[in-house]
Formats: C-alpha cells, structure tokens, sequence
C-alpha cells in the first residue's frame, strides 16, 4: 500500500518501495530458479571480454539485434511521400500494422497504409481475389489519387504476380482505369528497409514514365530532380529545397513525405497532406539531371533514371558536412550554370565558425557509430572534417564495395587511421567492440540505449554514452524533425556532438567536493 | 449522441455507406447496438472472422500473437523471430513487459533474435540454419533456460520441419526448444497465435516437471494471461500475497521457465486476459483438474469483488485477510476518487482494443464517474462479446475489427470526451483534438492493475481529459470562422 494521493508514482519510482522489492526478491528466489548472482555476475563479465567478442563474431547463422529491418518498411516510406498516395501491401496483415506502429512511434504521426490480409487460403490459390477486394475497398474508403503496393514476404514466396493482378484488377473493374498503381515486390529477405524504398520509387517512376518518354528531352524543365532515399528527418527534405531555392534552382523531390508526417492539430485529421505532385513525377525526365541524395541505397531506380530518362547521375556522396555539402551545391552550379549565392558562402561560413568555437571539446573525441550506409559514410567524414576520431564505423545492411570506399575515406584522415569498419554485423557483435576497444560516446538510433546500459553495468568508468542520431528514435521526442544534412544540418549535429560531451563533462564533474573543482561555469 | 437502438443503427448504416455492397454486408454484421438482454452476443455481433482486404484493419498476425504477447515475455528463455528480419525487430522491446533480470546474461525480454533469413534460406530451407544458430545461442548464452522458435510467414510456405529441429537440438542442447508455428498468415488476427502459442506451451512445457518434488501450499496460484505491462502483474501480485496467496507462477509478465513448467501443481489459476490464454487454463482443469477463474484488477470496485471472489475460493484466514487488505486499501483509493472523479465525472470514453480490456476496464472509468458509449475488440471471440454486453449500456455502440475509417466516423459522431486504443489510432485523435491514452501499452505509464496502478490509471484519465492542449486547437484568429466538419475521411 503504497500510493498516496497527492504522489501517484508511475511504475518506475512505484516499483524501488521495500514491499515491491521484498516481493520482486522473493519470487526470483522461490519460484523462479534463478542462477545466483555470482554466477550472473561471472557471466556478465565474461560477455565484455575479447575471448567472448571472439566467439561472438564466429556467428553463422545467429544474428542478435540487427540494425536493420526488411524490405516493404522501407516501400511504404517512399509510397507515403507522393500526392494523396494510399500505401498498400499486399499480403499478411500483421507486416503493415508493424510498419506503421514502427513509424508511428518515430514521427509521432498517424500512418495510413493498408493491407490485403492474405490468410491460409491466399497461400493455397494467391491472392489475386484479396487485392481485387483491397483495391475496391480502399478506394471506396480512402479516396486516394494513387495506390502505390508493394509486397510481403508471404506473397512473394508464393510468387504473386503484382503486374498480373493489378492489370487484372483494372479490366475487370475492382481499381478504376483512371488511379495509377505503381507496385513492387519487395521480399524481406532480400536487403533491407532501403531496397524496399528504392523499389517502390522504380516503380513509381516506371508508372508514369516509361511508356510516355515521348517529348521527353532532358534539362528541358530546368529543374534538378532530388532522390532522398529513406530518409526520416524532416528538417532534410525541406533543407536540400531550400538551399537550391537560394540558388534559383528549382527542385522536384522524388517522394517528399515531409508534409503528410508534419500535419496539425487543429481539428482536422489530414490523411493525405502535400507530397510530390504526380504531375511533377511524369516531368521528371525533362530534368536537367537527379542527383541521388543517398547513393549508396539506390541501384534499381538509379539504373531506371539512367537508362529510361538518359539523365547523367553526378557522382555525389550524401550532403552531410561541410565538404559534402560543396560538393552537392558545386555540382549544382555546374549542371545548371546558376552560381553559389552569397547567402549559402555565409551560411557555409557560420557552420565553420561553429566548428571553429567547438572543435575543442570534439577533436581527439572517439565515437564509434551505426546506422544506413549513406548516413554512417556522411556522418563519419564529417567527423574527420572536425577533428574527432571514428573508431567503430558499423553498418549492417552495407555491401563489401561500400567499405572499401568508407575504408578509403577514413584512410585519407589522420583523425581515420584508428577506425575499424565492419559491415553485415549486428548490434550484439557492436556491444563486444564497445567493451574491448571503448569509444568516447556511440552514435545510432534508440536501440543504442541498451548497450549504453550494458556497458555502464560493467562499471561507470566503462560506460559508453549514446548520442541519438538515425532511425528509429522511439524514446526521445521530436528529434525526427532535426536537419542533419547541409551546412544547416551540419550546425545542428555539431551542437548535438558537443553538448553532450559537454554533459558527459559535467556529470563526470559533479561530485561535490571530489570532482567539482572541474565544474566549470565556462566551457 | 444515439440513445435508442435505432439511432444508433441509424448512425451505422450512416457511416458503412461508403463501403462497396459486398464489404458492407460483411462490415454490417460487425458493428451492433448493444442488446444487454442477450445472453449470447451471437444474435448481435459476429466476431473472428477475416478482415477485409484493403479496408485498414488495426490487428495483427499470429506472430503477434504468440511471440509479441505469448511467449516474448517468458524472460530466461531467447524466443527466436525465425524468417525474415522485419517482424523480430517491428516487435523488438515495444510492449514494455517488464521484468527483472540481467539482460543478456540471464534474461532476454528486449533482445531480438532472429535468422535474418536471406533468398537462399528460403530456396534451400532454413533448417541447417536454425540447429546452427541454436548451438550459437547456446554457447554465447550459457545461462539460457530454452528456446522457442518462432515461426514467420515463409516457414510454413517452403516446408521446414522445424518440429524435427526442435526435437533433435532439445538432446543436443539439454534444454527445450519449442517449435511455434505461428506463421502470421494463419488465422485472422493476432487471436489464432495466442491459441497456438498456448498450445505449444501444452505440449512442451506444462508437465516437464511433474515428477519433480516441489513443496505445494494449499495457498497456490498461478497468475495467468498478466503480461506485466509496465508492471501491471506485480501491482496484482502483491495484492494476492497479501491476502495470504502463494503465487507460484506468472504468465507470462515476468515469467520463468520453471514457473510455467510447476503451474501444473497449484490449485487456482487466476485468468486475466481470457482471451490470450483461456485455452491452457481449459487445459490444465481437464488433465490436471485445476480449476480456474476469471478476475478483474482494473479499478476498486472489480479489484475488491475480483478479491472477494478469490478468497472465497479458499479458507476463512483468506477470506479474513481479504477482507483486512479491501479496508486498508479504501483509504489509499478513496482520496484518489475524491480528487478525480468530479474533474472526470460525466465523461464519455470510447474504447477500442485488443481482446479484453474493452470490457475489463468499463468498471474503472465507471468508478470514476465515466460512461463507455462505445467499445470494440480487434481480435475478440464470441464469449468475449457474450462477456460484454451485460457491463455495457442499452444501445452502446459496439464495433469489431473496427477499420481505421470507421473509428474516425464513429468518433466524429459520438464526440467522446476520451478515446482509449492504440497507437496507430492515436495521432489521428490528437490531430482532431480528441483526448487519447495508449491502452494497449498505458501510453507508457502503468500499471493500471490493482489499487497502486489504480491511482495511475486515474491520474493518467485525468492528465488527457483535462489536458489544457485540447482547448488550443483553434487560432484565435480563426476561431471564430465556421469550420464545417469534414464529411469524408480524407476530407
């Protein structure tokens, strides 16, 4: 009876009172056949040694949390990002509730997305008869412009035909002749969320250009089309726009689902909300050309673009930091002829005066990062460019190709010649690395927070602080609406990167009258 | 708002007009007025079956079902996603079982573990792949108590014999591991799942120790279908043990291997969530001849009959005790009541969930001075409507397998004070300026169970309710303009 009325204690503090912690002692030590704590203890430690790391990295077939997820995750991000676009997937029902439960709880967002809830019989005689059915009721219900579908790794084992069905579908009058219905197969057990999001734009694109290149003649609407890729900061999408707004360039986003996942309060529920115009995607090949904002993550919409529109795709590392981000606007400047304004040499010229009144707390500083192929590449050469030091440079869905280039990178820096990069390994092989080599501070997504907790339960000197930057972010709010690309981007991660070793500082500075000698006012 | 049964037809028929005639024959069977005089829910609503294809159902699959709810919280044993990548990690640490333990060393809740199958796993079966990454397991995890496998989709497609890997690395291994084929294609929500997971744990747990000497008391339960959501079985637990109860075993919030493994010894199982383990508590009474109940923990008044219920059960020092703790607890929730219900009282809550708290939690908002005017299960069966009707009024809005379409025209139409679901149908409520609490996950708060998670419960009703937020929507310089309400989903 613990409760009192004026402090109703939630779980967490409810839970330390003697009476819980007698009962919680009590049923580990009568009921449950727990091992001793010694022995826990001997375990525990045993997982932070490098005869354990050793083991651990001798996996084959086992893999313990992946910093990665599968392919339709990613088709329904792209979907999501065109005019009044209904995402459907076609195929068990439980994969969509967990796709939009996964970006509900990153955005903080209502996602609409729908399912054709293939069941046993579907797996007997395909689902031809459930995406008749889907597209009929989804229409009917949600109103949509366009269906984009793409698939579960139900309906692909089984070898569903999209082309099939949806063409069937049209003629025999379930999905009116007139709403676009872009598909693409997208089997989780190929690559990752990002394979998936590059599928579903191939397809978009195929939809509405590949019949209709007549007329079709490239830089004739001036513009530069714009490939995000998945990408789950808000603040991108709008950045990439404005700084080549600056320029008098005018952008077409492939897929800007920036919008849809940003709209109001205010009465109203909006389940379709901007997005790119289906217009905008049918004059995409009169681009001038489409830069690849994360190249390593797109190849099948890549080879379409090249092959189909006859665009020339720049050769561009992901605009993360300073030289990434000259790059991009240089290549900008030379495909359209439009200068650098003045505006961005300043804006330019405020990150590096950032970086010049920080550099202090961050040079010399290790992390040790994971996430997406083209956020870990950019991320890491940024912190070159500011003096800090990667040491595990960790990605789980990146190919062999992208680490000898991530290996060159980091080669060509003296502050890179004590990093190590591993791809296809998974956070649990990251935890040994943490504990073998320790880094400063780690940085990824939410799920980081557990080996920050494993590597404090060693003991506070061991501890690696996460610093949350990627997908997904679950237990922080509104980080998702960040920049982290362009000189805008890069001001932003650098007053994340500093703050928190300033934090670390001080925590470790706190102790009064033992540390705080250290705990300085100015920093 | 509807208050005879025809209105609230009326305002059925108003919102399925939308739907193609084939789907809304089959939606129309779905959502009822409420008849209390029933004494079977089948002559109002039919539940359990397929959802339509493209209508944005809020369920789940069958994986769902037994790894997320199941068998994910049992904490010593590693329960394997084993397909593709997706469902292990969409699944990873969301449903806030809490447990105690050392992660990764001898308790593995929030870890994910998966064969992150590849194409040629799926061409060439992925057999091979499982023994090996058991013997993995095994070795980079020594204190591991056994293994679950959990089926995904491809699994029952190309033919695996699972079953034959468990059997042979359970020799190997020296500890069970648990073939559950829960592939989420079978069935037609997460509710199939729940059934096969409970049968998987018939099979292979329940009796592995029955030739074991275990001091028995005559005071033993077992807590059954608690998934200790932000701890919502120990705020039960403790409650049990006061009255002079000997919890034996959790299942599955907190849960152990052996605990589940001597559920066979006690001589009440106390059931919670009927709907995700009613089938092994029927088990348990038909070969071990276990009776078992159905209790309520949510708000004072269920929680003291549900006390009341459970003692009488037992002997007069239980019945004594219970009575001792229901007197000393009034006076921790009596104040909580004063304090909330006239902030609370009169407001409407409609409620939308998985296959139980529809209805378990009807007695808590009432004990607040709230009135349910509409409740709906995802994945509820039957007996569970059968279970509803009577706590619920004349003419109620009842809806099954609710769309997404049809919970925001229901909403719109009912204009609830508080909406109580998930967090797919969250974000939409707040966009209408609706007030909404999580109630799959507590909005990640909790327990809501018994008389300490009852004062949170209140607290948090009354945190969104009267959230100032909701008063903020309108810009003052459009407040005053007409905002006609939008006649369409996507309006």
């Amino acid at each position: 009876m613990t409760q009192t009325v004026d402090n109703i204690r939630t779980g967490y503090a409810l839970f330390g009172d003697a009476d819980y912690q007698a009962m919680l002692a009590r049923k580990t030590a009568d009921c449950e056949d727990a091992a001793s704590p010694e022995e826990v203890k001997k375990v525990f430690d045993w997982t932070t040694t490098a005869e354990y790391q050793e083991l651990n990295f001798a996996r084959e077939a086992l893999t313990i949390d992946p910093a990665k997820a599968c392919q339709p995750l990613g088709s329904v991000l792209c979907a999501l990002g065109f005019e009044e676009t209904l995402p459907y997937v076609h195929g068990s029902q439980g994969c969509v509730a967990y796709f939009r439960t996964y970006f509900n709880r990153h955005f903080k967002e209502p996602v609409a997305c729908v399912s054709d809830s293939m069941t046993e019989d579907a797996a007997v005689f395909g689902g031809q008869q459930n995406i008749f059915d889907g597209l009929q009721n989804a229409v009917a219900l949600y109103k949509p412009k366009m269906v984009a579908v793409s698939t579960t790794c139900m309906a692909e084992v089984i070898g569903d035909d999209l082309n099939a069905f949806i063409t069937n579908a049209k003629k025999q009058g379930y999905l009116d002749e007139s709403i676009p219905a872009p598909y693409a197969h997208t089997p989780s057990f190929v690559g990752s969320h990002l394979n998936g999001w590059d599928a579903m734009l191939e397809g978009v694109l195929r939809t509405f250009t590949l019949n209709q290149m007549d007329g079709k003649k490239v830089g004739s609407n001036g513009k530069i089309n714009l490939v995000p890729g998945f990408e789950t900061y808000l603040g991108n999408y709008k950045v990439l726009g404005r700084m080549l707004a600056e320029m008098g360039v005018e952008t077409t986003m492939l897929s800007d689902p920036s919008s849809v996942l940003d709209t109001p309060a205010d009465g109203e529920y909006r389940m379709y909300a901007g997005g790119t115009k289906l217009a905008d995607v049918a004059d995409a090949p009169n681009a001038i050309t489409t830069i690849l904002v994360q190249p390593w993550q797109i190849t099948r919409s890549e080879k379409f673009i090249r092959e189909t529109w006859n665009h020339e795709i720049p050769a561009l590392a992901m605009p993360m930091g300073l030289a990434g981000t000259d790059a991009f606007l240089m290549k900008v400047s030379e495909l359209t002829g439009k200068a650098i304004p003045a505006s961005l040499a300043a804006e330019r010229g405020r990150l590096v005066d950032m970086m010049a009144d920080s550099h202090t707390w961050l040079h010399g500083k290790s992390f040790s990062l994971y996430g997406d192929p083209d956020f870990v590449m950019g991320l890491a050469s940024f912190l070159l460019e500011i003096g800090a030091e990667p040491k595990h440079v960790f990605c789980n869905n990146g190919s062999k190709k992208w680490k000898k280039a991530m290996e060159k990178i980091l080669a060509a820096s003296p502050f890179g010649q004590q990093a190590e990069v591993y791809v296809g390994y998974d956070l649990w092989h990251l935890r040994s690395l943490l504990f073998t080599n320790k880094p400063d501070f780690l940085i990824g997504n939410s799920y980081g927070k557990f080996l920050q907790r494993d590597t404090l339960a060693k003991g506070k000197e061991f501890e690696v602080p996460l610093i949350r930057l990627g997908f997904p972010l679950f237990d922080r709010h509104h980080l998702h609406r960040q920049t982290t690309l362009g000189y805008e981007g890069a001001m932003s991660i650098v007053t994340t990167l500093t703050n928190a070793v300033l934090e670390k500082l001080d925590a470790d500075t706190m102790t009064m009258g033992v540390t705080d000698y250290a705990f300085d006012l100015v920093r | 708002m509807a208050t005879t049964k025809a209105e609230t037809q009326a305002l059925i028929d108003e919102v399925l007009q939308v739907y193609p005639e084939k789907a809304r024959k089959v939606r129309a069977k779905h959502v009822a007025p409420n008849d209390p005089s029933l004494e079977k829910s089948k002559g109002c609503i039919t539940s359990n079956r397929k959802s339509l294809p493209g209508v944005m159902t809020v369920r789940g699959c069958a994986y769902a079902g037994s790894k997320g709810v199941v068998w994910g919280p049992i904490k010593d044993m590693i329960h394997i996603s084993h397909g593709p990548v997706g469902c292990g990690q969409y699944s990873r640490a969301g449903r806030r079982n809490y447990y105690t333990g050392t992660t990764g060393v001898d308790s593995f809740g929030t870890l994910n573990f998966t064969s992150d199958f590849q194409e040629k796993d799926v061409v060439f079966g992925g057999d091979k792949k499982l023994v090996k990454l058991l013997e993995e397991a095994n070795q980079l995890f020594p204190l591991v108590k056994g293994f679950s496998v959990q089926s995904e989709c491809p699994i029952g497609l190309i033919g695996d014999d699972i079953e034959a890997v468990a059997r042979k690395s359970t020799v190997d291994l020296g500890k069970p591991v648990i073939a559950v084929r829960c592939e989420g294609f079978r069935g037609v929500s997460q509710s199939l799942g729940h059934h096969i997971a409970n049968d998987a744990l018939r099979d292979h747990v329940l009796g592995n120790r029955d030739d074991e000497e275990f001091p028995t008391t005559p005071y033993d339960v077992a807590i059954i279908g608690d998934y200790n959501i932000g701890g919502d079985a120990w705020s039960s637990r403790i409650l049990l043990e006061e009255i002079g109860l000997r919890v034996v075993a959790q299942w599955s919030g907190d849960g152990t291997l052996a605990e589940m493994e001597r559920t066979t010894k006690v001589k009440l199982n106390l059931v919670h969530c009927y709907r995700s383990m009613n089938y092994i508590s029927r088990f348990m009474e038909e070969k071990y001849e276990i009776p078992w109940m159905e209790y309520n923990f949510f708000g004072p008044s269920k929680t003291e009959e549900s006390l009341r219920a459970i003692a009488a059960r037992f002997d007069e020092t239980i019945q004594a005790k219970a009575e001792e703790v229901i007197a000393r607890y009034r006076a921790q929730w009596q104040p909580v009541i004063d304090k909330y219900k006239p902030r609370l009282a009169g407001k409407k809550v409609m409620l939308y969930v998985g296959g139980l708290r529809p209805r378990h939690v009807i007695g808590a908002y009432e004990d607040l001075g709230m009135e349910v005017i509409g409740a709906g299960y995802e994945f509820a069966h039957n007996d569970d409507y059968d279970r509803t009707l009577k706590d619920l009024k004349e003419a109620t809005l009842l809806y099954d397998d609710a769309s997404a379409y049809e919970l925001e025209e229901f909403v719109k139409r009912l204009k609830p004070d508080l909406v109580g679901s998930g967090i797919k149908e969250k974000y939409v409520f707040h966009k209408m300026g609706v007030a909404f609490r999580q109630m799959h996950s507590w909005d990640y708060s909790g327990p809501y169970h018994g008389f300490d998670g009852f004062a949170i419960f209140a607290r948090d009703m009354d945190m969104a309710v009267n959230s100032p937020v909701w008063s903020q929507l309108k810009a003052p310089w459009l407040a005053d303009a007409d905002a006609p309400e939008a006649a369409v989903v996507n309006g």
